[in-house]
């Protein structure tokens, strides 16, 4: 499984990536990919939406089974990868490049408390 | 621990994702399991189905397999009149319950076939001891711990069984729909090979020693035959109308409220294990197909449906790799119609389907719209 070094990770399968103009990305990893099979249906929040961080905020959903998806962080919603709901697949054929949404952080100190590809691999080792 | 199939080193060395069914640890997909499900319904897959559990019952001149089977089952025995025939069949508690559904063969008067599902195949054997014991004693009942089921499905898997297994051709050519034959084939020893299947395209189901399962998997692949797990099995089942027993019904509801009642023979004046208990009880509901009309999610197994005739479930629900939308069976009021519309709780949204009769998809071509 990819777990990229430069991305930020948490334990319910969300990566992470702080972009330059404060906000960030999320999406879910490869491990939850493959875990979850072809992938048929995302379902994602509306730009403005106001999440906290471990809210529920989006689901993908495969041929198996829905997942929800969580906020890592709190903050707003600035956009949303709508180019996913005609092509769902694309989440398999590359979970770092399709990602599902970005956020606005409200408590940026959060992003010290993620963790990083080490520490998710380790995560994932174990399951 | 869930048991391993004869296979199940064949199937971890391929990279499958491993999952528990029925006590059994079994693949659930190698890879892409939408490409699985494709590649049964325009070349050839093939599923270890080793799980299930061949039954053999063997007669005496004082007690025939047919006339307990008569009793024991609730489709008709005596539809089988040539050798080598199968019979899809309810098997029914006296309560009307559906115990277990299972393909019975007629291989001669004195020996018939049964195959059954892998997690209630220890009930059925001793409900089936019980009632022999009552009703026909010294007939011998054998689960059949020795043999492994490899099932090749698609419009070309009987071709691809031909060039993979020596003497399969003679053997196997002739046979109709639901018709067995047995043969020896070299290095795989006896094949049972039925023209039967759980997907809604042709092929064979092979019944194989448990021994040589691997040379006979492996004969398969080298003919280009792709390995499929539950998941496309159960997409394909699904696409194909058939029901999933544990799922779609189970001892808590009858066969008639099941989509099954054309297994069932209730015409003819034979009576059967179950039989009075359907007649005192008539079906208030029915088992449906549902196509997601809207968007918005994907059906799935206990749903909630919402009709103008009250509330139903859904049994049974998933995306459907062929019509590219979301498909499900539906335990409904019995006054829904086909045609009907009605709304099902995805979340938080209420999201309307369509009422259509299955089967979705018959032999690689889509039946609903």
């Amino acid at each position: 499984m990819r777990v990229p070094p430069d991305l930020k990770y948490v334990d319910s399968h969300e990566w992470i990536r702080p972009e330059p103009d404060g906000t960030v990305t999320i999406g879910i990893t490869d491990h939850a990919q493959a875990a979850l099979g072809d992938l048929v249906y995302v379902d994602l929040p509306k730009p403005g939406r106001k999440v906290n961080a471990g809210e529920s905020c989006a689901v993908v959903e495969s041929v198996k089974a829905a997942s929800d998806v969580y906020a890592p962080l709190s903050g707003e919603v600035v956009a949303s990868n709508d180019a996913l709901s005609g092509a769902p697949e694309a989440v398999n054929e590359d979970a770092y490049a399709a990602w599902l949404f970005r956020l606005r952080p409200s408590e940026p100190s959060q992003l010290a408390g993620l963790m990083d590809a080490a520490a998710y691999s380790k995560l994932i080792a174990q399951s | 621990m869930p048991k391993p199939t004869s296979l199940n080193a064949t199937h971890r060395a391929a990279g499958a994702r491993m999952v528990d069914f029925g006590g059994w640890d079994m693949p659930v997909n190698y890879g892409s399991q939408i490409d699985e499900h494709h590649a049964v319904r325009r070349d050839a897959g093939m599923f270890d189905v080793s799980h299930m559990r061949v039954v053999d019952i063997h007669g005496t001149p004082a007690a025939a397999p047919r006339d307990f089977l008569r009793y024991a089952l609730a489709n008709n025995v005596d539809r089988l009149k040539t050798p080598g025939k199968a019979l899809y069949s309810c098997l029914l508690a006296d309560d009307g319950g559906v115990l277990d559904d299972l393909i019975v063969y007629f291989l001669r008067e004195g020996f018939f076939r049964l195959v059954v599902n892998a997690a209630t195949a220890d009930k059925d054997i001793a409900w089936l001891t019980a009632l022999a014991g009552a009703r026909a004693p010294g007939l011998r009942l054998v689960p059949r711990a020795d043999l492994a089921i490899i099932a090749v499905q698609g419009p070309q898997a009987r071709e691809h069984v031909w060039r993979a297994v020596p003497g399969s051709e003679a053997a196997s050519a002739a046979l109709g729909p639901f018709n067995a034959a047995t043969f020896a084939a070299p290095g795989m020893g006896e094949l049972f090979i039925a023209r039967t299947g759980y997907t809604g395209e042709d092929g064979f189901e092979i019944v194989v020693p448990a021994v040589h399962a691997e040379v006979l998997w492996r004969a398969l692949a080298a003919q280009g035959v792709t390995p499929c797990g539950l998941g496309a099995r159960d997409t394909l089942r699904l696409e194909a109308g058939m029901n999933l027993y544990g799922q779609d019904m189970d001892e808590s509801v009858s066969p008639l409220e099941s989509g099954l009642a054309w297994t069932v023979d209730l015409a003819s004046d034979r009576d059967f294990a179950g039989k009075a208990a359907l007649l005192a009880r008539p079906a208030r509901r029915r088992l449906a197909g549902l196509v997601l009309t809207d968007a918005g999610g994907v059906l799935r197994a206990h749903q909630a449906v919402h009709t103008d005739a009250g509330e139903g479930e859904i049994t049974s629900g998933t995306f459907s790799p062929t019509l590219r939308k979301s498909i499900a069976l539906a335990r409904l009021p019995a006054a829904v119609a086909v045609g009907d519309t009605v709304h099902v709780q995805v979340r938080d949204k209420r999201l309307a389907a369509r009422v259509v009769k299955p089967p979705f998809v018959r032999n690689g071509r889509a039946l609903v719209q």
